[in-house]
């Protein structure tokens, strides 16, 4: 169904120097000719590999799971598929009708209504306006907006606009389907109802679905085969159980996270981390602290141009990718602000009531149901080592991601 | 979604069925439109008026400029009559090029998120001028008969100089909508064009008062339009002159074939560099 063979994609970084007007390219044409043309290779720029000699094979009906660090490669080899960008190298074979499901609601205009959206989203995906007709109450059903559908989707909290944008794409029936990391978005319940609807429809049609997500359950529940990618290339592929140990194993922890240098490439980026890490008051870098004490994520940050409305937010999660509690620099200000071009470094404190155990970071950057600009899934692990926490008291086994010290009052018998 | 049969992806290979992609997505084309259109005049207190309005202003300052100050001469028919059948082949060609130029930097979200032939979005940008240009000419219809100078059986002809139009604009609009996705100075080109191009059009004036400089004046594309133009709405009173269509017609056709040209070869590239 897929063939890929010896595929490769590369950009070419140019450094500090940006073509993004007709006088830069100028300006360094002319730097070129002083230099003479022989020097070979502009001194300026530099290759990078976002994905070099990446071959598998996907049947008929097969749903693959691909998974790897950020900056792994996954989202160029999505691309390539989805036939956005084109390969440097090695072709692609596909047989059938290719949908791909890289955002979720892409094309949605928050002017037009929820049932106008559905119309020009659906024909984005490349539903015929028949198909569209025909599925569109199923739809509305699955996204459980009935009462707004001729609300304008700006009105809509996150959770409608994202349940619109997935039902839409959930009802798409080509033969093959791509999908990047649509179901991080959106409440666990919809979540859950997602997997399920995507799992029935590869049963029964037979569809072959190529996943990239960071919720490694998810990806067990679905996939039956997986690539594990890192740094562009292929370092494991077949049953899916091993891939996902194979990853959690070389995962291991890191306390540190510096972005890759494909960010830089990546033009329509606005904004990205530099860094990631976890420190102690005084801002030296720690890998772990005591429960019942707090550490600080500390992130470095750049802007290639002014956010109005940006919003940054950490998510921390178990090893096994369950969320324990997402914050943001909005939970004080309640609302967003603008942050300018250039470079910036910010920390938030966490909290001192997580239970023990091993725990991963995720952080993003985006503009509130608009744009997400960066996200880093899994950036830092950290360990909560058993310290002050209640339970270390009396040595009692207790269960749960959180160990907050509440107040137990004795009341009069009635 | 892509064809039914299979296919291959691979470096330079590209879409060698390009076409019957374009046909096959030729619903998302009228989606596009339809999406520009509908969004267009939300939240605006007098909402598709302001089709009407800014071609009525410009008509009032170029009667008064060109017809009272300058007494330029417009034969039998009346000066703002003359005016608007140039004003409605530039307010589309203007239109559909600046919105032609600037689609693929609106649209760029979904150009790096979906596949579909990007041609698609220069089209429809120019589907949409088209909207406002209908909108306009039944003001001039209005007009004609206020002013009892109604167009005689030369007005079938119409639909051909407005089909020229488009492609004119589409021509143009292809080379400076890949360019600017190159190169972000094009968005400062863009609006120069329009503003300096309404002069540098016959617009306010007949040709007929360029006498010597008529076949140099033609190689702009739209003063072939503007003729004809005003050869289907004025009756007899803007003779056809055949040396100026002819140049203007292949002007239009290098223009929109280059310009395919440099829009698909700039389209492979497209999702890297916007």
């Amino acid at each position: 169904m897929i063939t890929v063979e010896g595929l490769g994609k590369r950009y070419v970084l140019a450094h500090e120097i940006r073509h993004d007007t007709v006088r830069d390219s100028l300006a360094q044409g002319a730097r070129k000719l002083l230099r003479g043309w022989n020097r070979g290779g502009d001194p300026t720029s530099e290759e990078f590999w976002a994905i070099r000699d990446v071959s598998f094979t996907l049947n008929r009906g097969e749903v693959m799971g691909i998974i790897g660090r950020n900056g792994a490669g996954k989202s160029t080899l999505l691309k390539i598929l989805s036939r956005i960008t084109e390969p440097t190298v090695g072709r692609v074979h596909l047989r059938g009708r290719v949908a791909s499901l890289l955002e979720v609601g892409t094309g949605f205009h928050p002017e037009l209504t929820g049932r106008e959206n559905v119309f020009l989203n659906g024909a984005i995906l490349g539903m015929s306006r028949q198909e569209i007709r025909s599925k569109f109450d199923e739809i509305v059903e699955f996204a459980e907006v009935e009462r707004f559908l001729d609300t304008p989707v700006k009105h809509y909290s996150s959770g409608m606009y994202v349940r619109l944008a997935f039902a839409v794409a959930a009802h798409l029936e080509p033969e093959i389907l791509i999908v990047d990391e649509v179901l991080s978005v959106g409440d666990h319940a919809f979540q859950k109802k997602c997997i399920g609807k995507m799992e029935s429809v590869s049963r029964t049609n037979g569809r072959t679905v190529l996943f990239v997500s960071h919720n490694l359950s998810a990806i067990r529940e679905l996939c039956q085969t997986g690539v594990l990618l890192s740094g562009g290339t292929v370092v494991c592929q077949g049953p899916i159980g091993d891939v996902v140990s194979h990853y959690t194993g070389q995962m291991g922890r890191r306390s540190h996270y510096r972005c890759p240098p494909s960010f830089k490439g990546e033009l329509e980026r606005a904004a990205w981390f530099e860094s990631v890490s976890l420190t102690d008051s005084a801002g030296a870098s720690v890998e772990s602290y005591p429960a019942g004490s707090a550490a600080w994520l500390e992130a470095g940050l750049f802007l290639r141009r002014d956010l109005v409305n940006a919003q940054i937010a950490a998510r921390i999660s178990t090893q096994d990718g369950v969320a324990v509690m997402t914050t943001a620099n909005t939970d004080v200000t309640r609302r967003t602000s603008p942050i300018l071009q250039g470079r910036h470094r910010m920390r938030a404190l966490l909290p001192a009531w997580l239970a023990p155990g091993f725990y991963s970071v995720t952080i993003a950057i985006h503009e509130p149901r608009r744009h997400d600009h960066c996200t880093v899934n899994d950036a830092i692990q950290f360990e909560i080592t058993p310290g002050q926490s209640p339970a270390t008291a009396l040595h009692d086994d207790r269960r749960g991601f959180v160990e907050p010290i509440i107040a137990w009052e004795p009341l009069p018998p009635n | 979604m892509t064809t039914n049969e299979a296919f291959t992806i691979e470096a330079g290979r590209a879409e060698r069925n390009y076409w019957i992609d374009l046909w096959r997505f030729r619903e998302l084309l009228g989606f596009l439109a339809w999406r520009d259109i509908k969004v267009r005049y939300k939240q605006t207190v007098l909402g598709a008026c302001w089709a009407l309005i800014q071609p009525l202003v410009t008509l009032v300052v170029f009667t008064l400029v060109f017809g009272k100050m300058a007494r330029m001469p417009s034969g039998n028919s009346p000066y703002p009559l003359l005016v608007l059948a140039g004003l409605l082949p530039w307010q589309l060609f203007s239109n559909s090029l600046s919105g032609a130029s600037g689609s693929l930097f609106t649209n760029s979200h979904l150009i790096s998120k979906v596949y579909f032939p990007r041609l698609l979005v220069p089209l429809s940008a120019v589907a949409v001028a088209l909207v406002d240009f209908v909108i306009v000419l039944t003001l001039y219809f209005g007009m004609s008969v206020a002013y009892g100078y109604t167009p005689d059986w030369r007005v079938i002809v119409i639909p051909i100089y407005i089909f020229a139009t488009l492609l004119a604009s589409l021509g143009a609009g292809l080379w400076l909508a890949a360019l600017t996705a190159r190169y972000r100075d094009f968005r400062f080109v863009v609006p120069f064009i329009v503003q300096v191009g309404v002069f540098l059009s016959p617009v306010g004036f007949s040709t007929m008062n360029v006498p010597n400089w008529r076949i140099a004046y033609s190689i702009n594309p739209v003063v072939g339009i503007i003729d004809g133009f005003r050869w289907c709405l004025l009756r007899a009173d803007a003779p056809f002159y055949w040396p100026s269509q002819l140049i203007g017609m292949l002007m239009t056709i290098t223009l929109l074939y280059s310009g395919i040209r440099y829009f698909r070869s700039t389209e492979r590239r497209l999702a890297d560099i916007i």
